[in-house]
């Protein structure tokens, strides 16, 4: 199996290293995707398969969809990227040498590093939490508070984007390309499917909030880019969609202020009531940042109302 | 049998910390000499995997995988995709084709 | 029984990726590679999702590797007619077979 490793490792250097060096906007781009797909193969043989799941359709897809609009979107004179190996000599073996240096230094470092783990104590807190799944649990009971800043952190993207400018209209793809609004309709259903099913799996398997989100989101920049969401971008509905952005925030508020009520420490969720609390932040919190991945897709503030 | 196991399960660790290591070293340089925007960008989100996977190496103890550091990594792999979306929208409103505003 | 049947599918949908690989690396023009990649692609693919699905232990798994089959054939179909109908509009005309190979004698 180390060979599978060996190989991994080299695709993964090898994307990675055409992304940052070759000349080309769009080949850097493409790279960066494939480097992403190589990624989520090293999280399955690290058995990280909540991870895997996640960057499959987020590093994968929606990077890859985000920045190849916004280079679409560029002018010519912006699209060249010239290619790193252009320099002086001296300057090459200088950032040869940074690279060495770095790599070496911080891979014995990471070597030498004690392994404690947390293991022991999860297991022993985990019968309490209300989900069988440890990672599912940690995020959304254990270290809730940190999965509520993230929200909120999403929240403050999507915000600094609408300040900055209009949203771009979907291009009109429809007439020229009439298979791409065909298949972002017929596989709909099946992102759906795939999102209810990671959600219901997400208490006592590999799943959960934040793979069910992702693809959902992936689904919807599908149909974004194929123009089939018009309500999005209409200034009548702006309102509507301001409070389904902030509900997921909302509810996770009120979640760990109706814990500090009960319990008495923020976020402290009683054990008897810890299942039903978990299943329904995970659906809020699933459904609000598919909801967002989608807006950061518009890269600006929709509607004709300022 | 136990033995050979147990090494190898050592050497493709060490192997994927120096794969992390070597891209955190890549995208650190280029994230200080790219001149194009976009290439800085690029290298930001390799960098952040290359992160993400000195963390997950990190969880593989020897009582257990911990699953503490995946739900710190699934958190992360949200917030850089947030990031990306910032600076690809900072990014527009300097240089795209005709601005709205 | 079903392990070697298995393999065997495997064992016979290589050659096409290889195909499609050389296809890749060696055809002239957009349209032609893009054949290279959907027809020999998929039919290798098949054979391989139809290798595991002999092997897996149970029903729902071998649907499901079907299923992964069927998307692809969706996607892969779809993105070749969006990349050929682009080529098309913005880029090269296909080649004809009275034009001039100007790699032939690389």
């Amino acid at each position: 199996m180390l060979i599978v490793d060996l190989l991994l490792a080299l695709a993964a250097l090898v994307t990675a290293g055409q992304c940052l060096l070759l000349p080309g906007l769009f080949r850097a781009v493409a790279n960066l995707m494939a480097f992403g797909l190589v990624m989520a193969l090293i999280w399955v043989r690290l058995e990280a398969p909540d991870v895997a799941l996640a960057e499959a359709a987020i590093g994968a897809g929606i990077t890859g969809a985000l920045l190849l609009t916004a280079a679409g979107q560029l002018p010519a004179s912006q699209r060249t990227l010239q290619s790193m190996a252009s320099g002086a000599t001296r300057w090459k073996i200088f950032i040869f040498v940074m690279v060495v240096l770095i790599t070496g230094s911080l891979w014995m470092t990471v070597l030498a590093l004690p392994k404690p783990g947390l293991v022991a104590e999860v297991a022993v807190v985990l019968p309490d939490s209300g989900a069988e799944h440890a990672v599912t649990a940690i995020l959304l009971n254990l270290r809730g508070i940190d999965t509520l800043l993230e929200v909120a952190v999403m929240l403050c993207a999507v915000a600094a984007i609408w300040s900055l400018q209009k949203a771009i209209p979907p291009p009109a793809l429809g007439d020229a390309y009439p298979g791409l609004p065909t298949l972002a309709r017929w596989l709909h259903p099946l992102f759906l499917l795939t999102f209810s099913y990671f959600l219901w799996q997400g208490t006592h398997a590999p799943g959960g909030a934040f793979p069910a989100a992702a693809v959902l989101g992936a689904g919807g920049v599908l149909l974004l880019l194929t123009g089939s969401i018009v309500w999005m971008h209409q200034g009548a509905y702006n309102l509507l969609l301001r409070w389904l952005l902030a509900a997921g925030l909302l509810f996770f508020l009120a979640t760990a202020l109706s814990g500090l009520l009960m319990t008495g420490t923020l976020y402290g969720l009683p054990p008897r009531f810890a299942s039903t609390f978990i299943i329904a932040i995970e659906v809020a919190t699933a459904l609000s940042i598919a909801l967002m991945l989608m807006t950061f897709y518009l890269f600006g503030r929709p509607g004709r109302r300022l | 049998m136990r033995f050979v196991f147990t090494d190898m399960a050592l050497t493709s660790d060490a192997l994927y910390t120096l794969l992390g290591a070597l891209l955190v070293a890549m995208a650190l340089v280029s994230v200080f000499t790219a001149r194009h925007l976009i290439r800085r960008l690029l290298a930001l989100n390799i960098l952040s995997s290359a992160v993400f996977l000195l963390l997950v190496v990190t969880a593989r103890t020897s009582s257990g995988i911990d699953p503490v550091p995946h739900a710190l990594v699934l958190t992360g792999i949200v917030v850089s995709v947030s990031t990306t979306a910032v600076v690809l929208a900072l990014y527009l409103r300097r240089y795209r084709r005709n601005p709205p505003c | 029984m079903r392990e070697l049947l298995g393999a065997g599918f495997i064992i016979l949908g290589i050659p096409f990726f290889i195909a499609s690989t050389l296809g890749l690396l060696r055809f002239p023009d957009v349209y032609a590679r893009l054949h290279a990649l959907t027809k020999a692609d998929n039919v290798g693919l098949g054979l391989i999702c139809l290798g595991l699905a002999v092997q897996a232990n149970s029903i729902a798994v071998a649907l499901k590797i079907v299923l992964i089959w069927g998307l692809i054939l969706l996607a892969s179909s779809t993105g070749a007619t969006l990349i050929a109908s682009s080529a098309l509009r913005h880029g090269s005309a296909p080649r004809r077979r009275s034009d001039k190979d100007t790699h032939a004698d690389r």
